[in-house]
């Protein structure tokens, strides 16, 4: 019996072809690589642009002391990008990340004013950010709610936690040793770069290896796309969501104490609302709201651009609280971009079916 | 050889009946639920604090209210959609002072005016983003969060560091929240009847009942024909117009209003359309519960007060109520979705 | 199989013109000619089958009747005028209605509002009158002969049910040509046969009824005539009497095709690989007691919501289950834990392809590899090199036809998206591979590729344990065939004594299968 698959095979190529052209969906996926690669060299555009204009406009943007100022003011909010980047390609959100900031700070204040040493706070921190990112992990894989309304919750419920704790009041005055590392420069690097820039450099460089070289990396891709194929190839979806939001946890609440060092206070809305720029700083990188797609690089870039309009608004004397309209607009380009380039795509297409 | 089966007709088991008509209860369930929740919560803080249920606290809880149910009326409309409008804070706070501020450029101003002003002011916000989420087919998180970005800072490059004072503003409109027909404050009154027109209107007309297909399954809601590019958009539309009045009201409540009105309004309120019943991804959910929901966050708000528990505990109570509200709402869910299925099995 | 009932024909009045008809229609994608000259004439009271290989232009007819497609060339009459459908909406207005393989309802609104969604019948002020969209919905059921609720919500419907409110639909928008895409795909037989029995009202009502299947013996027993279609041209067109599904396939394929899959292995079975015993989950299934030895290839048949599914994602570890022990290779296996089920050596293709084998945004490489990351690494990191070279070895081996290995997995064709699952797992060298429904909806070409491959890994010593609702498949592949109903195991045979008479009464339980 000759094999059935022999005279079948000719016809199929002709209809792979035919299912290559056909599939517009198809073409924009199979351009995805492409797209990504693209997205980021617009970013790295629009970050090139920045600077050219940034310079243009006040000579003191490139200077080393400025560049020192933009990491002090954005140092934070980057390294909250980070794990916030993982969660959304894994298919979820965290908007509790400011309010665990502010937890941290508040519990900062209240701990130190109460005497304690030190480093039994930051020990007591860090597990009660673990703690405060577990929650968010388990209310959302083990109840199985959806994370955008849990988040709100806690948001709510992790900034009140923060106003029990300190009520009205304000703690200063910690000691030097620590509130040096929020406005000194790290040593050994002239006099540019602050702690919090070291440490997004690193944490960037560890997760960016982490989500595009290692198996847990692919497995957050996998469960952002899909959900229960992942779970039917054996990848711990709900283990790996925990972790996700407790490596967040910790993290920003690693914010809140660099936040409270820098501003030498204690009070309980410290960084309320940044949540909204963290996660408009992910979406500007290109990763997708429905997850499985971003990439590090684009964050990086993202943070850049952001910090680089911030600042440059800053030294041309533009009202510093309605930067929130660059950085509104630029939420909408991160948007409307893809949008628009696939209908020009789209448009190409239909005209070459007419031929 | 394949054995035919003639279609019979099963005798439907009481328990089958009960759980078809489940489906309708629950939702009745649901705002009846919250309804409970409210009454006990009222009888046990009064009956620790008599003074909780006094005339002028409840009117000043339902003054309160006020501006949070309207909110709740247009964000129901969009997140039963499918979609999330978080720019209400930074629309109601850039009416708030736009109207207001109206008073002091046209003294004598009539008050309907500047409601109108409030209005439009909401009404061309909301316009702006029902065109790019339904026009641009963008994700509307991503949208209205740009939008409240965009919003504020357009309130605070115009505002500035001014603010629109009390004195400037006249008595008959700072009176709004004041007057009570028999006990109960005029605007609660009209509130009401605004979210019983709203909660028939979804209920009774096509448009309406399209926004739950459209939420329900899209694709399904786009074959089958609806307008849904047309529907977002009114939804929209809609949901910015009455952030534009409550704005207005808002300036009637507070006397005072500077950049920072309405702050942080957004994720009030969908937490109180969420605690009211309407899913967070769409398809299901009324008015009304949304309504109770905003009802019931500042009656727990002004009960925590009068039992002389804190404020500073307020926020973190109002979280964990919220999310206990997701967790039943969930539970509730996927209880009605098993037994929903269980019925079908016995059938065959 | 007979095809059912007198001779329609003889109901339509003599020179009325067809309900529809398509003739030499042409629809190209860019380069490629997706459809060259598709033709199809549908007579009212009729059934008529359209069969083809996936890629012989099916689909795209049948997105040309429903309006989503435009043709560049050909006509198109409806009733005996020519019609141009420039969309969906104009499909539905000229009465054309398509059932595809999956229904689409809004699962928060109440049947009666899902059939009537958009076109709700009105009362005064243009407001939705609530009782007589109950009273018509309930009336178009009537008619059906199934008896749905109007007022329950669509959410939790069977598919089966949720076609029903389709055709429902479809009869209350007046349709007068019905399109059925693989409608039997998702039933189980007791559902098949109440598809059949609708399908009959609709014809005996008038109805011109295009019915789409892969499944030969249902379509002789629903339908009367037949087109068959092969690389974008109608080959044939014919009444069914006369015919033979030898003479249907050749039309498809071009050529002769065995017509029964090759016979089981026959060798001798080796230790016993996996072992349930007494394993009950409440309310889905219970007291299951099976043996699967390494060579053996074991199937479970019975009809869909026996809980057939249940057990094998049970044995996984994705599904949990409340009683009983589960042993592979002698070892009792953890519960709930697909990490431990893949470490005992256990592979598992499941049911539904696009949202639960693959990953369909991701290439396909990715898709090969990913449940083999552990595997690909070292030191931590993905080996991309080891990684391609295992996605190319099993390309080859199981012959996938892609265009490049980093192409989505979306653009390949069902037949090879399957095998690319199948590559998946067998790149892990499972010592027992669960395969659920490996043949649905795929052509029939690969269909025979799959059913080799399945004989020469038990040949090799796996353990196979399919899932199937195709008795051919069944007794074709299968050593032994446990049957199960209702949750239970209802009886065993041999691939020698099983007969499709035989598995069907254990499925069905013994006092409602007639004849």
């Amino acid at each position: 019996m000759s094999d059935p698959t022999e005279r079948i095979r000719p016809a199929l190529s002709r209809r792979a072809l035919f299912r290559r052209a056909l599939s517009r969906q198809a073409l924009s996926r199979q351009a995805l690589s492409r797209q990504t690669l693209r997205w980021e060299s617009g970013l790295a555009v629009v970050v090139i642009l920045i600077l050219v204009i940034g310079s243009v406009a006040s000579p003191d943007f490139l200077t080393g002391n400025n560049l020192f100022n933009l990491g002090l003011s954005n140092g934070e909010i980057a390294i909250m990008t980070l794990p916030m980047t993982l969660i959304v390609i894994s298919g979820e959100i965290d908007l509790s990340v400011a309010s665990i900031l502010g937890m941290a700070s508040a519990l900062l204040g209240f701990l130190w004013a109460r005497g304690w040493p030190m480093p039994a706070i930051f020990v007591t921190i860090a597990v009660v950010g673990v703690v405060a990112g577990a929650v968010n992990g388990l209310l959302v894989t083990r109840l199985r709610l959806p994370s955008l309304a849990v988040t709100i919750g806690t948001l709510a419920l992790y900034r009140g936690v923060a106003t029990i704790l300190l009520g009205p009041n304000t703690v200063s005055n910690f000691p030097t040793a620590y509130t040096n590392l929020g406005v000194d420069a790290v040593p050994f690097t002239g006099n540019d770069m602050t702690y919090s820039t070291l440490i997004f450099i690193v944490l960037a460089i560890i997760f960016g290896v982490v989500l595009h070289a290692t198996p847990f990396g692919r497995s957050i891709y996998a469960m952002g796309a899909s959900q229960e194929a992942a779970q039917f190839a054996g990848i711990r979806v709900k283990r790996i969501k925990t972790t996700l939001f407790m490596v967040s946890g910790f993290i920003c609440s690693l914010a809140g104490v660099l936040w409270t060092f820098r501003l030498d206070t204690a009070v309980q809305n410290n960084g309320l609302g940044l949540e909204l720029s963290v996660v408009a700083i992910v979406l500007l990188a290109g990763v997708s709201i429905f997850g499985g797609k971003g990439s590090l690089i684009g964050v990086v870039l993202a943070v850049l651009a952001f910090a680089g309009i911030q600042n440059a608004l800053l030294l041309t004397n533009f009202n510093q609280e309605a930067t929130g309209i660059v950085t509104g607009a630029l939420l909408l380009a991160s948007v409307f971009v893809p949008v628009v380039s696939r209908s020009i795509a789209g448009r190409r297409l239909r005209r070459l079916s007419h031929t | 050889m394949r054995a035919v089966i003639a279609p019979r007709r099963p005798q439907r088991a009481d328990s089958d009946n009960r759980n078809i008509r489940l489906a309708e209860r629950v939702s009745r369930i649901r705002e009846s639920g919250i309804l409970v929740v409210l009454v006990v919560f009222v009888a046990v803080t009064t009956l620790v604090k008599h003074r909780f249920l006094d005339a002028s606290n409840i009117q000043f809880v339902l003054v309160d209210t006020t501006v949070f149910a309207l909110l709740a009326l247009g964000e129901t409309m969009v997140v039963i959609s499918r979609n999330v409008d978080l720019s209400v804070g930074s629309v109601v706070g850039l009416s708030a002072y736009l109207s207001t501020d109206l008073f002091a450029q046209h003294p004598g101003i009539p008050i309907p005016v500047v409601f109108l002003a409030g209005l439009g002011i909401g009404l061309a916000c909301g316009i702006a983003n029902g065109i790019m989420v339904a026009a641009g087919r963008v994700p509307s998180l991503v949208v209205t969060l740009a939008t409240l970005y965009i919003i504020r800072g357009i309130d605070i490059l115009i505002v500035g560091g001014n603010e629109v004072d009390a004195s400037s503003l006249p008595n008959a409109f700072l009176d709004i929240p004041k007057d009570t027909i028999g006990g109960i404050p005029d605007i609660a009154i009209a509130v009401a009847v605004v979210i019983a027109i709203g909660a028939y209107y979804l209920r009774t007309y096509r448009s309406g009942r399209d926004l739950y297909a459209i939420g329900s399954n899209p694709p399904a809601a786009r074959l089958a024909g609806l307008q849904v590019g047309r529907r977002v958009f009114t939804a929209f539309a809609v949901s910015g117009a009455i952030a534009g009045v409550a704005g207005v009201l808002w300036g009637a409540q507070y006397g005072t209003i500077n950049s920072t009105a309405g702050t942080g309004y957004e994720l009030q309120v969908v937490s109180a359309v969420v605690v009211g019943g309407v899913a967070i991804f769409g398809g299901s959910g009324s008015v009304t519960g949304a309504a109770l929901g905003a009802l019931l966050l500042s009656t727990i708000s002004s009960a925590l007060y009068v039992l002389g528990i804190s404020p500073f505990w307020d926020q973190a109570i109002w979280g964990f109520l919220l999310l206990l509200a997701i967790a039943l709402d969930q539970t509730i869910t996927e209880r009605l979705t098993s037994a929903l299925r269980r019925t079908r099995t016995r059938h065959e | 199989m007979d095809a059912a009932g007198p001779d329609p024909r003889d109901q339509t009045r003599p020179g009325a013109p067809p309900a529809l008809e398509l003739l030499h229609a042409a629809k190209s994608f860019g380069a490629v000619q997706a459809l060259i000259d598709g033709s199809v004439t549908l007579l009212g009271g009729e059934v008529h089958a359209l069969l083809g290989e996936n890629g012989a232009g099916k689909s795209t007819l049948v997105k040309i009747l429903a309006g989503v497609y435009q043709p560049d060339g050909g006509t198109l009459n409806v009733n005996g005028r020519q019609v141009a459908l420039h969309g969906p909406a104009a499909a539905r207005a000229a009465g054309i209605a398509v059932i595809y393989q999956e229904p689409t309802l809004f699962p928060d609104l109440t049947v009666a509002e899902n059939m009537f969604i958009g076109r709700q019948p009105l009362r005064q002020g243009r407001r939705i009158d609530r009782r007589a969209m109950q009273r018509e919905t309930a009336a178009i059921f009537e008619r059906l002969g199934v008896p749905l609720d109007p007022a329950r919500l669509a959410r939790g419907l069977s598919i089966a049910d949720q076609q029903v409110v389709e055709i429902g639909k479809a009869l209350s928008l007046e349709a007068k040509v019905i399109v059925m895409d693989e409608p039997t795909a998702a039933l189980s037989a007791a559902e098949v046969d109440r598809l059949f029995e609708v399908i009959r009202t609709l014809k005996a009502q008038g109805a011109a009824v295009l019915f789409i299947s892969h499944r030969l013996e249902e379509v002789f027993a629903i339908c009367q005539t037949v087109t068959v279609m092969r690389d974008g041209k109608q080959v044939l067109t014919s009444d069914l009497a006369g015919l033979t599904a030898k003479d249907l396939v050749r039309a498809m394929v071009g050529r002769e095709l065995a017509e029964r899959p090759p016979e089981a292995a026959g060798a001798a079975p080796g230790e016993p690989m996996l072992t349930l015993e007494r394993v009950t989950r409440e309310g889905v299934f219970t007291d299951i007691s099976l043996t699967v030895r390494s060579g053996e290839i074991v199937a479970l048949a019975g009809l869909v919501g026996s809980g057939r599914s249940e057990v094998a994602r049970a044995v996984f570890g994705i599904d949990r289950y409340d009683a009983g022990a589960i042993t592979v290779s002698g070892r009792p296996l953890k519960k709930a834990s697909p990490t431990a089920a893949m470490a005992a050596g256990i592979g598992f293709v499941p049911e539904d392809r696009r949202q639960q084998g693959l990953v369909m945004d991701m290439s396909v490489q990715q898709n090969v590899a990913l449940a083999s990351l552990g595997n690909l690494e070292r030191g931590g990191l993905i080996r991309a090199k080891a990684e391609r070279a295992m996605a190319a070895d099993w390309a080859a081996r199981l012959k996938i036809k892609y265009g490049r290995l980093t192409d989505p997995v979306d653009m390949l064709s069902g037949g090879n998206q399957q095998k690319v699952v199948l590559a998946k797992w067998l790149g892990r060298r499972p010592n027992l591979l669960i395969v659920d429904e490996p043949t649905r909806g795929i052509d029939v070409g690969t269909k025979a590729e799959v059913h080799h491959l399945l004989t020469d890994l038990a040949r090799n010593g796996v353990a196979v344990l399919m899932i199937s609702s195709e008795l051919p498949e069944v007794l074709g592949v299968a050593d032994r065939i446990l049957v199960m109903r209702e949750g239970r195991i209802t009886a065993e045979f041999s691939h020698a004594e099983a007969t499709e008479e035989t598995i069907m009464t254990a499925a069905m339980g013994q006092h409602e299968a007639a004849r």
